[in-house]
């Protein structure tokens, strides 16, 4: 996955503010959300099976995050930093190669 | 040279308003304060006042507006009353967790149902928990001079909350009084430019406003906004000196009226005040000991002004235009937690009255006196009285 183009400065800025609360609770850090993982909330996550998939990208077009990224052979990967496990992917794949299963952390 | 005008306190606060140059007004006519905006938008239109003058559809819109205007970082606006400033209600969390200093002119006016537009302070009183600092003017000179010193807390980096000023509906609203109109020369060493230090846009410093919390950080905002309250305290006695100093006319947050003395302090807000005044002028004329004390600021609660106040009276007798249900009045709440853990205190009797434009008269408060006396010698008393209340029609 490309790294954001912000990453040195959100990592100076968060450095900065990693212990201080902004008035107004303002975020300073351009760009944050791809420092800041929001994918803890999830309940359930998605479990694929590369056997069964046929690389339609259906996941991939689907996914609202979007959390879905295709390797170098065109097979999704999924990133779980952001997958909110909303299961949309599992639903669209046409061939099941997608099932979610409850995250146990 | 001040110059001396006869207005009403909706005037009064459009005045106030143009004096302290606000840069962004938005707002939505509603009974009793339709008078602000209207007149704000003749000094717009005149060219007297160079500010955006939004015209909005509701209330929810106006406050709305004005968060973003402040957040963009301008001195912003607005004015409103009862529904309009309970339609405003979410928004007014929002203003004061994003720490942006608006300030609001309430024609302090009853909720519905029934509908009924006269005074009572139900609407302020309801919004007493998002955060905004709270003001009651006792007459229409107060209602000017405290929208300018909301301004100047609000905008005190050690502060950066909205404020609001409360002035009752058509007893103030509506009703004309000589009114002192400082030098805009004054007002604008007073006040000085705002200059936002956080909330400003500038896409050299992309930031975001309005995020998102998790749990780990929500509590930690929640507690800056309690931390603001609390140095608002001595914000608000160092702007009310300089104003003294710059302006000659004193306020406090309690202002006490004969209660050297007194067995029995009456405690108010607002315009209130005033006709308890002319009351204990009268009872002390026939040796009552009685005094007045008037709430100036309710938000954030004077807790140490109200202990000393505590020392000084046998019985606190609070006067309130407002309900909280199956407790009595928020008063009554406010200062039963400040003298709680006090070792000495006076009893406290709660007294509701006037809701919905009820003239407060002095029989009335000769009730209110009898059920203080009676608790002052130790007799038995309701906590909660319901004054001038027509039981033959229940």
């Amino acid at each position: 996955m490309a790294e954001s183009p912000f990453k040195a400065e959100i990592e100076r800025v968060q450095k900065e503010y990693s212990e201080k609360m902004t008035p107004g609770a303002i975020a300073v850090i351009p760009g944050s959300s791809v420092v800041n993982k929001t994918g803890s909330w999830r309940v359930f996550m998605p479990e694929f099976n590369r056997d069964k998939c046929v690389r339609c990208y259906l996941c991939y077009i689907y996914c609202p995050e979007p959390a879905i990224y295709l390797d170098e052979e065109n097979y999704p990967v999924f990133d779980y930093d952001y997958c909110k496990g909303c299961g949309i992917c599992a639903n669209e794949c046409p061939v099941d190669a997608i099932t979610m299963v409850r995250e146990v952390k | 040279m001040p110059i001396r005008k006869v207005m009403k306190a909706n005037e009064a606060a459009a005045w106030a308003a143009k004096l302290a140059k606000p840069k962004v007004i938005a707002a939505f006519p509603i009974t009793p304060s339709t008078l602000v905006p209207e007149k704000i938008s003749e000094f717009v239109a005149d060219g007297e006042l160079d500010a955006e003058f939004i015209k909005v559809e509701s209330e929810h819109s106006a406050i709305s507006a004005c968060v973003g205007a402040s957040a963009a970082g301008v001195r912003t606006f607005t004015a409103t009353a009862s529904q309009g400033l309970a339609l405003m209600h979410e928004i007014l969390f929002i203003a004061a967790g994003m720490r942006l200093p608006i300030v609001i002119a309430v024609g302090n006016r009853a909720l519905s149902a029934p509908i009924n537009i006269w005074n009572d302070w139900q609407d302020t009183i309801s919004e007493r928990d998002t955060g905004w600092l709270q003001f009651y003017a006792e007459n229409n000179q107060e209602a000017l001079d405290l929208i300018l010193i909301a301004f100047k807390v609000a905008e005190d980096e050690r502060v950066l909350l909205p404020a609001m000023v409360g002035f009752d509906a058509f007893i103030l609203t509506h009703t004309v009084e000589p009114v002192e109109i400082p030098d805009q020369e004054l007002v604008d060493e007073f006040l000085g430019e705002y200059v936002p230090k956080h909330a400003y846009l500038d896409p050299s410093r992309p930031i975001t406003q309005g995020t998102l919390a998790f749990p780990a950080h929500y509590m930690e905002a929640r507690y800056t906004v309690w931390e603001a309250n609390e140095n608002a305290k001595k914000v608000i006695d160092e702007a009310f000196a300089e104003f003294e100093k710059r302006f000659g006319r004193k306020y406090q947050k309690i202002e006490e009226y004969r209660t050297d003395d007194a067995e029995i302090i009456f405690v108010t807000m607002g315009s209130l005040a005033g006709t308890v005044k002319e009351y204990v002028d009268m009872l002390r004329e026939k040796g009552v000991k009685v005094g007045v004390a008037k709430l100036t600021v309710y938000r954030p609660f004077p807790t140490e002004e109200v202990r000393e106040l505590a020392k000084k009276a046998k019985v606190l007798a609070l006067l309130e235009k407002n309900v909280t249900f199956s407790v009595g009045g928020a008063l009554f709440q406010d200062f039963s937690r400040a003298l709680i853990n006090e070792k000495e205190k006076p009893v406290i009797v709660d007294f509701i009255l006037g809701l919905g434009g009820r003239d407060v008269t002095f029989k009335d408060l000769d009730e209110a006196l009898g059920i203080a006396q009676k608790a002052l010698a130790g007799e038995e008393f309701d906590e909660v009285n319901w004054i001038g209340l027509r039981k033959e029609i229940l």
